[in-house]
């Protein structure tokens, strides 16, 4: 649900484009994400959820077009600004992103230590309850190396959690688990959410999961958002790439199949076979 | 042109890479931590290869050397050659290059695998610098490693000479340590020193612009671990060159 009390934009995207090299990526991007709300972007792979991530901490900048976060504007922030607004930001990358030449608990104590000076018994209270929010207080000793997909990325969410940021932003963070730990992080995220007043962003293609979580969703596609609502709103839209994208459906207007000249003509085009070195 | 062109771009890339390490090395010396688990990591894990080599090495100047001095009636000399061999060449030298094989290659990989596995981003989002907290700390560490693996080489060079030399090949003990005394000096230990350092730099900045700059693939991290033994060994001996005349 949406605050009942209006609430400024912590996030706002205003008209962006960007380009990977010749390819465009956002072609006039608009999104904004409300103080204390679940965000969720969606759409198809390859839509620039991950590039949409990155924009927003600062490690690329648009083309054009604006990209505030916490009242920043992130692409005229010297390098020491953008240092300093990242310390109020927190993310939870796909694979964890765990150090690992570091245990569980170091990792998780790793921000403190960089930002902050804290005497040892504090930052181990501190450690060990985030820890113990994500249930892995017990894995403190273990190597990195030694948890599993899904523990990798409950340590890294307490990692994210750490320095309590203002802005969490999650990339992906149900791919690849089992459904205890799926069921885990949904709730987790919805719980972070509300007892810690974080705003969170979750990028994400798992429909139903943060379909369940998000206050509002933004669906991506073809470079800007095609459409935006509450999870009841975009189930009940009638446009047939939202329905295809929330059905899951392979008939539509999204193609599954990567552009590719007629199939039979390949088949039987020797042309083909020989410019590929097949006699 | 290309290649030429290319291969400029490269060192100026290094050179601005050096720049921009030199400017975090202060706020790295400051956390003694980690850059002294990095001196462990690439000086103490290199340690038993290092030993072994300066020990064989020595045996060979052991056998070679006597046989060679034999010729022109001078035995005897056998521990000065020795020694300044192993001080002024063959112990930066090869001590560099065994440092580019085992502790290069293992920073260039960990540090190209840092990036792969998307860590030194994660760091980057949690305001922290990767090249303070990663590339400093090894730079520091291998340049300070490199020349105490040097003279362990050496002592272990001079030992091993000694232990063929007197023990097998017949020169007198007292004849070699007396002469290597009397002719090896402080500046030929100082040409071993200089020499340590920049090759400690040379490698460790290598190992560390290629590891950070490796494409984000097993490719791109095998392709940064091959390029830094090669163009650590081939600067080595070309420094090496450069210093042997300056020092004449």
């Amino acid at each position: 649900m949406v605050p009942p009390v209006p609430a400024e934009n912590l996030v706002e995207v205003r008209g962006v484009r960007y380009s990977a090299g010749a390819r465009p990526i956002f072609d006039g991007l608009d999104l904004a994400v409300r103080q204390g709300s679940i965000t969720a972007v969606m759409g198809p792979s390859g839509t620039g959820k991950t590039t949409l991530l990155r924009l927003l901490t600062g490690q690329i900048r648009a083309n054009a077009g604006s990209v505030h976060v916490l009242g920043e504007d992130v692409a005229t922030l010297p390098r020491r600004g953008l240092f300093a607004l990242r310390r109020r930001m927190g993310m939870l990358f796909q694979n964890g992103a765990l150090l690992t030449d570091l245990d569980v608990f170091e990792n998780v104590a790793f921000p403190v230590r960089e930002h902050a000076r804290l005497p040892e018994p504090v930052l181990r209270r501190l450690v060990l309850m985030k820890l113990e929010a994500v249930g892995l207080r017990g894995a403190a000793e273990l190597m990195p190396q030694e948890l599993s997909g899904g523990m990798a990325r409950r340590v890294a969410l307490a990692r994210a959690i750490v320095m309590d940021p203002e802005v969490l932003i999650y990339d992906e963070p149900f791919v690849g688990l089992d459904p205890v730990s799926m069921g885990f992080i949904v709730r987790l995220i919805r719980r972070l959410n509300d007892a810690l007043g974080i705003t969170s962003i979750v990028v994400s293609h798992d429909v139903p999961e943060v379909g369940s979580i998000a206050d509002y969703s933004y669906l991506l596609a073809g470079g800007r958002a095609v459409a935006q609502g509450t999870t009841p709103e975009l189930q009940a839209s009638s446009d047939p790439a939202v329905r295809q994208f929330m059905l899951g459906s392979s008939e539509g207007p999204v193609s599954f199949h990567y552009p590719a000249p007629d199939y039979a003509a390949q088949l039987l085009d020797d042309a083909d076979l020989r410019a590929r070195g097949v006699r | 042109m290309g290649a030429l062109g290319r291969s400029l771009a490269r060192v100026g890339a290094v050179a601005i890479f050096l720049l921009r390490v030199l400017a975090a090395c202060p706020a790295a010396l400051a956390r003694p931590g980690p850059w002294i688990r990095q001196i462990y990591n690439t000086g103490a894990r290199s340690l038993i290869i290092i030993m072994l080599c300066g020990l064989v090495v020595g045996m060979i100047m052991g056998l070679a050397f006597s046989d060679m001095l034999a010729r022109f009636g001078s035995e005897s000399a056998l521990g000065v050659a020795a020694g300044l061999a192993l001080l002024k060449e063959l112990g930066p030298v090869l001590t560099a290059l065994l440092f580019a094989g085992r502790a290069g290659t293992s920073l260039a990989s960990e540090i190209g695998l840092m990036r792969a596995t998307d860590q030194l981003t994660a760091m980057q989002v949690m305001a922290v610098d990767p090249l303070r907290a990663v590339v400093a700390p090894r730079f520091i560490g291998g340049i300070i490693a490199m020349p105490l693996l040097v003279a362990i080489f050496d002592i272990m060079g001079v030992f091993g000479t000694q232990l063929v030399g007197v023990s097998v090949m017949g020169v007198d003990a007292g004849t070699f340590w007396s002469q290597m005394q009397n002719q090896v000096g402080l500046d030929d230990v100082g040409e071993g020193v200089v020499k340590s350092l920049v090759f400690g730099f040379a490698c460790t900045l290598i190992a560390v612009f290629e590891g950070f700059h490796a494409a984000p693939t097993a490719e791109g991290v095998g392709l940064a671990t091959t390029r830094t033994v090669i163009i650590s060994s081939v600067l080595v001996l070309i420094f090496d060159y450069m210093l042997t005349a300056a020092f004449l």
